[in-house]
């Protein structure tokens, strides 16, 4: 229950992009026509399942003060978490790497889809974030963390589908000259953060 | 570095200036070159915060610009982005413990902001793009240009939410008792409008920025 309730919140209340402005650059940059942002967005989710589960596993039994115990006593004491940063940004790295491998390998349609997303995501500050935010909050188990990535993962990918949709039709619209492109863009996306605001307050 | 130098460049000639002077406004890494949103609109509700992102990022983009810069002809090409990760980690480690143990409410403030620097697009951007092709010196300055044309818009932003969102400056009370603070400014929302705001006035003056598609 718990972790069907941090689901939804990640997906409305806590929204990656509206709430927190994470994986805003890649989201300006590509967020141009529907189908690539979904093709972004789904590799977000992907690489956002797979990194937040193993940053959080690492976290928990090498990097957070006492977790050495289960090698031996003596290193109760230890607290590397000072590590985290280059850790986790490592961890990030070397997986989007395997999984360009591993899809490239397996699914070549998929690979197609995703294949020119994938460099890009291991500079993603959306799954960096992710990662941190997983630190800081401190969830019990793996399952709630899994379901967090993944509702952040989907509330991402609703939030630069939204957008593309809106930006394919202002291509018919006269906008201000100046206000063209990069200005309309963040205030449309203003608008819809406040639209987003409304779901605030829902709990499961 | 200058005394190795063979045709004495002076040390601060005027194609230095045009770098620490371009980032300002016609190259501006975020209302241009649209690099680094994140970060300039999480930590803008208050002036404070955003003045130590501010320097944080700036300190980050100069080390990390003359590490790098002094390393390119080392680096193989094709590791080089994991290379660049390190170094900026490394830097990013430093500037928050240096934060938490020296200003403490303002790291509790910034939160994960500080450890996102690490994939802020400005400093990738900047290593790719300069650092990677250039002397440590010019890296240096174009580093701080380009930190100081980040923070001047979040001051900017910052600015504006706190005296109209909270009514004050630095936490010192600006606005005349009566006022009721505008709680729509402290929201994530308005940053978005406002950053959007900034860009259409500095387009308007700026024709030659605009985008005709």
């Amino acid at each position: 229950m718990e972790a069907l309730n941090i689901f939804i919140k990640s997906i409305f209340i806590d929204n990656m992009i509206f709430a927190f402005f994470l994986g805003m650059c890649s989201y300006l940059a590509i967020s141009k026509t529907v189908k690539t942002s979904m093709g972004l967005g789904l590799a977000v989710t992907f690489v956002l399942v797979i990194t937040v589960p193993v940053n959080y596993l690492i976290d928990k039994y090498l990097l957070q003060e006492g977790a050495l115990s289960w090698i031996s006593s003596s290193f109760a004491n230890i607290d590397l978490s000072f590590l985290s940063f280059i850790i986790f940004i490592a961890v990030v790295a070397g997986i989007v790497q395997l999984v360009e491998m591993f899809v490239e390998r397996y699914s070549p349609s998929l690979y197609a889809q995703l294949g020119i997303f994938l460099p890009l995501i291991a500079v993603n500050c959306a799954i960096l974030g992710c990662s941190l935010f997983m630190q800081k909050r401190d969830y019990s188990n793996i399952g709630e963390v899994f379901s967090f990535a993944l509702g952040s993962g989907i509330g991402w990918l609703l939030a630069i589908i939204g957008i593309a949709a809106i930006s394919e039709r202002l291509k018919y619209i006269n906008i201000q000259p100046a206000l063209k492109g990069l200005g309309i863009a963040f205030i449309i996306t203003g608008l819809m953060a406040m639209a987003f605001q409304a779901f605030s307050g829902i709990k499961l | 570095m200058s005394s190795t130098n063979k045709q004495k460049d002076p040390l601060f000639g005027p194609r230095d200036m045009k770098l620490l002077k371009t980032p300002f406004s016609k190259e501006n890494p975020i209302i241009v070159q649209v690099l680094g949103i994140c970060s300039a609109l999480a930590v803008t509700v208050k002036l404070q915060p955003a003045v130590v992102m501010a320097i944080s990022v700036t300190v980050v983009i100069m080390m990390s610009n003359l590490i790098i810069s002094l390393l390119r002809n080392t680096i193989p090409p094709r590791i080089r982005i994991i290379v660049q990760l390190v170094v900026v980690s490394f830097l990013v480690i430093i500037v928050d413990q240096v934060l938490k143990a020296f200003a403490y409410d303002v790291s509790k403030q910034l939160s994960v902001y500080v450890g996102l620097i690490i994939t802020n697009c400005i400093v990738m951007g900047r290593l790719e793009a300069f650092a990677m092709g250039n002397k440590p010196w010019p890296s240096v300055l174009d580093g701080l240009g380009n930190g100081l044309g980040y923070g001047i818009i979040l001051v900017i932003v910052g600015f504006i939410r706190e005296l109209f969102g909270s009514g004050t400056l630095w936490d010192v009370r600006i606005m005349p008792e009566g006022y009721v603070p505008n709680g729509l400014m402290v929201m994530p929302a308005m940053a978005l409008i406002l950053l959007g705001i900034i860009i259409w006035i500095h387009r308007g003056r700026n024709k030659e920025l605009q985008e005709n598609e």
